[in-house]
């Protein structure tokens, strides 16, 4: 069990909408992502599978490479593979940009 | 002929099994009726699946609904089958329990609310055991205390099935519609084999366990009301029919003494087989309601 957070400080784009995506099943994930509170981007983690910081790392660095929404993104993990993690993130932001 | 017309019924409907469970519920309701009652968003989660090293989820993996169905009040409570086995812990327990006692409460000012428990669970989540066991206690005592006043509909879609401690929260409900793929039982069939052993109830043979489980053997036993097919459309209309029916004079579970002598009646000296059990049940039915 590990807790990991990011910060994404120069996603400033402003958000009205919210998304709830995914379920916390093997291999699976559930995202909440919403209009942040403050400013930029800032994601947590609650994943069941430790030792994966870098990957998250990696999979969130891509993902705001592209997206610059400021959202607070919350996510339960059961062992997402990264791949799971951008489709879940885009399905996520699909919803929110209807 | 043209083409459209070949594809088969199967191929065009909208399955209800392949979608997760709040999808399943809110599939159940008059469009744009409905909304969700302590929804993802408020983050109810399961105090002690983290201090286990288990990953909550922001619902607990119990979606409740509240809108109109055919026009009537109803509230869907539906468990999620891919969280934890659907399992029920303390919060999603609570919001289950709270959920039906809203609409007893609301039932009995004048407004009939029903209610619609999408079951997809194997009972109690073993990480919050006795909370567990409480809250099917407190669900039970709700569905009773609902049933009086308007109807208690269980649906089983599958195919987690619905197992334990929920199975009798099934068995004391008004109603209970299955698919095939259901399957509906007090012990799952490996806690049978862990229990009696592998010639008692073989848990791999999965011909034998939906023969005895399985949607179509619950409704030909007359332990199920209707059997659907995995269709959404369909299952509307099913579910839609049970919210407006009338109340039961009867219940199921008040039968205990139909039950227990169609199970003193039965030869076990062999092995009964599900069809002849089905038949020798549905002959038996005087005195029953079904």
């Amino acid at each position: 069990m590990e807790q990991i957070e990011f910060d994404y400080p120069a996603a400033k784009r402003r958000i009205t909408k919210k998304a709830h995506i995914g379920v916390v099943g093997s291999g699976d994930m559930e995202v909440l992502m919403e209009p942040a509170q403050s400013e930029g981007a800032h994601v947590s983690i609650t994943t069941s599978v430790d030792g994966f910081q870098r990957s998250w790392k990696a999979v969130f660095d891509r993902f705001f490479s592209k997206f610059d929404g400021a959202v607070r993104i919350r996510i339960n993990d059961a062992g997402a593979t990264p791949g799971s993690v951008m489709l879940r993130l885009e399905q996520a932001v699909e919803v929110i940009s209807q | 002929m043209n083409q459209t017309s070949t594809i088969p019924d199967f191929v065009s409907r909208k399955s209800f099994i392949e979608v997760d469970g709040r999808k399943r519920a809110q599939s159940l309701f008059d469009e744009g009726t409905w909304k969700e009652l302590v929804g993802p968003f408020d983050r109810m989660e399961s105090p002690w699946l983290p201090l286990q090293g288990v990953a909550p989820q922001f619902d607990d993996g119990c979606i409740v609904i509240k809108g109109k169905i055919g026009g009537m009040a109803a509230v869907a409570i539906a468990l999620e089958g891919a969280f934890q086995g659907g399992s029920i812990g303390e919060v999603s327990g609570a919001k289950m329990a709270a959920a039906l006692d809203l609409a007893t409460k609301d039932s009995v000012a004048g407004k009939r609310t029903a209610a619609i428990l999408l079951l997809e669970t194997g009972g109690v989540r073993l990480q919050e055991a006795n909370l567990g066991l409480a809250a099917v206690a407190e669900v039970i005592s709700s569905v009773l205390a609902l049933r009086p006043h308007a109807p208690v509909i269980t649906l089983i879609a599958g195919t987690v099935g619905c197992f334990g401690g929920m199975s009798l929260a099934a068995g004391v409900s008004s109603y209970v519609v299955m698919t095939r793929e259901a399957r509906l039982g007090l012990n799952g069939p490996e806690v049978i084999e862990q229990e009696s052993g592998i010639d008692e109830f073989d848990s791999s043979d999965r011909a034998l366990i939906w023969a005895i489980h399985g949607g179509e053997q619950r409704v030909g036993m007359g332990l199920a009301d209707a059997l659907v097919e995995d269709d959404a459309e369909k299952i509307k209309a099913t579910i839609r029919e049970y919210v407006q029916a009338d109340l039961l004079p009867e219940y199921r579970s008040q039968q205990v003494e139909l039950y227990r002598d169609r199970i003193t009646a039965l030869d076990t000296s062999a092995q009964i087989d599900p069809i002849s059990l089905r038949r020798e049940w549905n002959n038996t039915t005087t005195g029953g309601l079904r």
